[in-house]
């Protein structure tokens, strides 16, 4: 037993300005939360969208204004507010506003917006019905929202296991509803919610055990005394230190959608209302792999060349099925979900490095990936056919005939998957590839089945444009005009997407300034 | 950020850009942003969209005055001028900035591109009036011009890069514009193709200068050059001269420019013969540090380039299609100017002096076909044509001028370029003045001959046109500018030569850049030279005089010749390539389909297929089973702890 056991409960100190920002998004959930009981239906969405927008701007203002110049080990040492907690807060509070005004979207009448009129009702049912005529919205999603990005936060600046698990489940519970909630094929919706949720409590009973094993090796929770206790133990207990480090990773690498632990991603993107998709693909792999950093270059470093090569099997193994299982895809929303899969491995190459040049790498890749990810998640809402989304590959072709600005946007995203120079998906690639290539040979070889992997993507996003720009149109396929939210998300992620790979330098700047953890 | 230029020993250092200069990035974004307004205004931009590109195209003529002002205004070796336009990556892991560099070399470019390129616009107004897509069509146009301009203006092999796709893109673009044809559009594609071959022996070029350079910018690999091994610059220097072959139609990659024709005339005068089509030889003069320590490749490049001429002066004579001809010599004109760039410092300033009078009298006579092609209802057999000087004053009188000028014939703006290419190429030691001179100078008479057929078959001679044709003169919109080409085809030589003053002008404005030509001493004396190509070229006039002006010209050609059915279907090129690389290509796809019934049909195809193949198997395990998933994790868990329990 540790021996600083304490006698008697003690009142932490608290730093408030470091975790304002934190304090700013949970207010603004619980507010949600009143105007979803008392204000009357017709202003709801209204009320709700502009709330939850206003809610993370303020935390993003509050975060560069007061907690930048308050980096510091608080609340009994379980949050970490420093450099890298920072640039990810404030990424994923960015990354979060374009989110939530993609959510927003209603094409101009109540009724047609991603989500369904009433999540209780049994599909196709006469409840369901009455509930679409009488133009009920789910409006609720923007609290749980919120709800989500509060976990995301915590997620990232967690700084013992217990605070990470917490984070985990705060973040995770309300995504779990949200996927459940398409309007259309919500049969398919809801199975996917279900299967998120299961395989979610699957893995996070993998983490807890890992959690439990890492604290009885340790004797604490904390990550800096985990690892000082690899440092200086004996070796009594090294029986319980490679499962432990082992199991929690898997509970984190799942959230990533890590192959094997990714079985959830293409249903779970699939069935999910597509700007909840896009906000998931981008929020929580960065929220995921904050974690996964703070974890392994805080907590278990020390002993990384006992568990590093299990996560560079993973690593490649990521990156090779998610390229290639992107390439048999029918479904835009499942291509994007294997790409997700693909970029998960690429970033797991940078995370690997070890090295502080690393850290900053794979903050830009995740900033850089999450702007890309939720503007191609917000065009893909667009497209329809016969009112619902027509995601499938075929209703694709020809778009760029009849809509060649939206069509050119998407295929400018595509590039950016791709990593094509000019693009902030090169300048991803390079920044997170370079360290890795310095580390090592495991480094280089990762590299090299990226660099293939990538080529392999390549094929695919090129295919997609190919069949966008030359091929005859599908009649009845169109791109519905966005709203001003919107265009104004699409329009911030394409412009981030072609900023960060033209200018870098000043993002590279500051996530390089940011690249260091408070021990 | 400075560069520097090695010249003989002295050291030209360009300085960041003042002045003008500083405003060099207009000369590309202007253009650049004609045809981003015309692409994506749409129809909106119908009616005003050529004029509007034609504007642009002008304005950034008007700034390379400027910037040319000012390098005049400036001694010697102050007159590059660096401009960067973004640190891509900032310095740390490697550091590649984007920028600009203007000199004397790229400035005889740009001024040149947009001087010819905005008449060509000012031509198209009137050739493509009535073209319901025109708008489309000065889109590309503009596309063109920047992309040229990047192309020279560039300052290191990345960015020059992009401009050489650029330029393959729009041409690509403007040689399938009327794409309802198929086989322009098939035109469109063999362009494509061979350039393909080409780009990839400059790309090779440009990693294996950064790997043995650190750098692609021209400071960087010319201050490499000197600590580089042999070996190393002599495969650089041979994949830049595949690279400028596929671009400059040089041998053996020239079988795509005769297909170009194709395209609308006026691209086919600014694209595939003043502008786009020299950039090979651009690419051989900027990269002549790399040249001059590599003999063997600069070798190569001169024989290229004498086997070129050689190759389409004879294909030229006979075509009777006014453009195949045209192009027939505008190949062979390019290889004079790779023959005088691979001949070292003697040649590159007349490599580039040809480059530019060739720019001014070929894109003239191009012009000029178009016009006749405009009078005679688009026919293009010149077996038709005969007697046209009658019905179009202004075009014969322009051709004349450009006819005179590409023989050679003092005191005409070829006379001056060609002959001291020729002299060039008499300079050296052992067999090769004797071998590349004397190519040089039967290919001037086989010049003559041809041009002179073309010129006479269409001008002269008899009518033999078809019942339907009324020729009649063109437009003044296409004839000023025919006009100002053939003032330029009259006296650019002159005005570049100088021949009173003690260096010629355009010498003494490149030598800060491609360095001092030195003493020269042709094996025969110059004036014995110059008296020997005007005989070969009068006696190649005479013999085309005879046959295609005195003698009576058939309608149908005549069977020929080994030798002429040979060069009308261009030397067996194409038979060639089919038999080399389609036809084996061919029965090694059909293998593979035999081996593979689910056919693979190409390398990428089968690559594909593979991939596809192992990613409908994976794809099994996605059962949509959450039972499953749970325990794929499971082994997943299983595996991973168990590998690294056994590791350890």
């Amino acid at each position: 037993m540790p021996a600083a056991m304490p006698t008697a409960f003690e009142q932490v100190s608290v730093d408030y300005l470091a975790i304002a920002p934190m304090l700013v998004v949970v207010a603004g959930a619980l507010v949600g939360v009143l105007v979803e009981a008392f204000a009357p239906r017709a202003l709801r969405h209204t009320i709700q969208v502009a709330l939850t927008v206003a809610t993370l701007l303020v935390a993003l203002v509050v975060l560069a204004v007061w907690s930048r110049g308050h980096l510091a080990i608080t609340l009994g040492g379980s949050i970490a507010i420093d450099g890298v907690a920072l640039f990810l807060q404030g990424t994923l509070l960015a990354l979060s506003v374009i989110g939530v005004l993609v959510m927003a979207e209603r094409f101009g009448g109540v009724g047609s917006d991603a989500f369904t009129p009433m999540g209780a009702s049994t599909p196709g049912s006469a409840q369901e019905d009455a509930a679409t005529r009488a133009g009920y919205a789910t409006s609720e999603a923007f609290p749980l929202t919120l709800f989500a990005v509060l976990g995301m936060m915590v997620f990232v600046a967690a700084n013992d296991l217990i605070t990470m698990f917490v984070g985990l489940e705060v973040l995770s519970l309300p995504l779990y509803v949200m996927t459940g909630l398409a309007r259309r094929r919500r049969l398919l919706s809801q199975e996917a919610a279900l299967k998120y949720f299961l395989l979610g409590a699957f893995s996070s009973a993998f983490f807890l055990f890992g959690a439990a094993l890492l604290y009885g090796y340790a004797g604490s929770s904390d990550l800096s005394r985990i690892s000082s206790a690899i440092q200086t133990n004996g070796g009594d207990l090294d029986g319980l230190l490679l499962p432990g480090v082992v199991l929690t990773l898997v509970g984190l690498l799942f959230k990533v959608g890590a192959v094997p632990f990714h079985s959830w991603t293409p249903d779970a993107y699939q069935g999910a209302p597509t700007p909840v998709t896009g906000f998931m693909a981008a929020c929580t792999k960065l929220a995921a792999f904050g974690a996964i950093l703070r974890l392994t270059y805080v907590g278990v470093e020390a002993n990384r060349f006992d568990w590093r090569i299990g996560v560079v099997a993973v690593a490649i193994l990521t990156m090779v099925v998610g390229a290639v299982l992107s390439v048999t895809q029918t479904d835009v929303k499942r291509l994007l979900a294997y790409s997700s899969v693909a970029h998960a491995g690429f970033i797991l190459v940078g995370v690997l490095a070890f090295s502080q040049q690393a850290i900053g790498g794979v903050m830009f890749y995740l900033m850089a990936y999450g702007a890309t990810t939720i503007a191609a998640f917000a065009i893909v809402t667009m497209v329809r056919q016969d009112g619902s989304e027509a995601s499938h590959l075929s209703q694709w072709a020809g778009l760029g005939r009849n809509h060649p600005v939206v069509a050119g946007a998407f295929a400018f995203l595509l590039l950016a998957f791709a990593g094509i120079p000019a693009t902030s998906g090169f300048m991803a690639k390079f920044v997170t590839f370079a360290p890795a290539v310095q580390s090592g040979t495991s480094g280089v070889v990762m590299v090299v089945v990226g660099v293939l992997a990538s080529a392999v993507t390549a094929f695919v996003y090129v295919r997609l444009i190919v069949l966008m720009y030359f091929t005859e149109p599908v009649p009845g396929v169109v791109a519905l005009t966005p709203s001003v939210p919107s265009t104004i998300a699409i329009t911030v992620g394409v412009v981030v997407t072609l900023v960060a790979g033209v200018a870098p330098s000043w993002i590279l700047q500051l996530a390089g300034n940011a690249s260091t953890f408070l021990l | 950020m400075h560069s520097l230029l090695t010249v003989d020993g002295e050291a030209m250092t360009a300085g960041a850009a003042t002045g003008a200069a500083s405003v060099a990035w207009l000369l590309v974004a202007l253009p650049l942003l004609g045809a981003a307004v015309l692409l994506l205004g749409g129809r909106r931009t119908d009616k005003a969209g050529p004029l509007l590109a034609t504007g642009l195209s002008w304005a950034s003529f008007v700034v390379g005055v400027v910037v040319l002002f000012q390098l005049l205004g400036q001694a010697a070796e102050e007159r590059a001028h660096h401009l960067t336009l973004w640190s891509w990556v900032p310095a740390g892991s490697f550091d590649l900035d984007l920028g600009l560099l203007v000199d004397p070399l790229s400035m005889a470019f740009v001024l040149l591109i947009t001087f010819v390129g905005s008449l060509i616009h000012v031509y198209s107004i009137g050739y493509m009036e009535h073209d319901p897509d025109k708008r489309r069509f000065f889109a590309y146009l503009n596309l063109f011009v920047a992309a040229m301009l990047l192309l020279v203006l560039a300052d290191s092999y990345l960015l020059l890069f992009v401009g050489w796709e650029g330029v393959g893109l729009a041409s690509y673009l403007l040689i399938g514009f009327w794409n309802w044809n198929p086989a322009y559009a098939t035109a469109a594609n063999k362009a494509f193709f061979v350039n393909r071959v080409g780009d990839l022996g400059l790309s090779i070029a440009i990693m294996t200068m950064f790997i043995s350079f650190g750098g692609v910018d021209y400071a960087t690999v010319n201050e490499g050059v000197a600590g580089a091994n042999q070996s190393t610059l002599t495969a650089i220097g041979l994949l830049l001269l595949v690279g400028a072959c596929g671009k400059s139609a040089q041998f053996p990659l020239q079988s795509w420019l005769g297909d170009a024709m194709a395209g609308p005339t006026p691209v086919s005068a600014l694209i595939h013969a003043a502008t786009m089509v020299t950039a090979g030889v651009y690419l051989v003069v900027r990269s002549h540090v790399i040249f001059d320590a590599a003999p063997d490749a600069a070798l190569a490049v001169a024989l290229v380039g004498a086997v070129t001429l050689l190759f389409g002066a004879v294909v030229g004579c006979a075509k009777d299609d006014i453009k195949k001809a045209l192009a027939a010599s505008t190949m062979s004109q390019i290889g004079y100017m790779m023959l005088a760039a691979g001949l070292g410092p003697v040649g590159y300033a007349f490599a580039i002096f040809h480059l530019l009078t060739h720019g001014f009298f070929k894109a003239g006579m191009f012009l000029g076909a178009g016009s006749v092609m405009h009078g005679m209802n688009d026919q293009v057999d010149m077996r038709r044509f005969g007697g046209l000087s009658g019905a179009m004053k202004v075009t014969w009188a322009t051709f004349a001028l450009g006819w005179l000028a590409i023989l050679g014939v003092p005191p005409f703006s070829g006379f001056w370029s060609k002959d001291k290419v020729i002299e060039a190429a008499f300079v050296g030691e052992g067999w090769q003045p004797w071998v590349l001179g004397g190519a040089a100078l039967v290919g001037a008479g086989v010049t003559a001959f041809y041009m002179s057929r073309l010129f006479f078959m269409t001008f002269q001679g008899d009518k033999r046109w078809t019942d339907d044709v009324h020729p009649h003169e063109s437009p003044l919109l296409m004839t000023v500018p025919m006009t100002v080409l053939a003032a330029g085809s009259a006296f650019l030589g002159l005005l570049l030569a100088w021949p009173f003053a003690e260096t010629a002008p355009i010498v003494s404005w490149l030598e800060p850049v491609v360095g001092e030509h030195g003493e020269e001493h042709p094996v025969i004396a110059v004036p014995l030279l110059i008296a020997l190509t005007l005989a070969f070229v009068a006696f190649g006039i005479f013999l085309a005089w005879r046959q295609y002006w005195q003698a009576e010209v058939p309608d149908v050609a005549p069977r020929g010749s080994v030798l002429t059915r040979a060069a009308r279907v261009d030397l067996y090129q194409d038979a060639v390539n089919e038999g080399l690389f389609m036809r084996p290509g061919i029965h090694l796809t059909r293998s593979l389909v035999f081996a593979d019934a689910r056919g693979v049909d190409a390398a990428a195809g089968g690559t594909a297929a593979l991939v596809g193949g192992f990613s409908s198997r994976l794809r099994r395990l996605q059962t949509g089973y959450a039972r499953s998933y749970a325990l794929t994790m499971l082994t997943g868990v299983v595996a991973v702890l168990g590998a690294l329990w056994v590791i350890q």
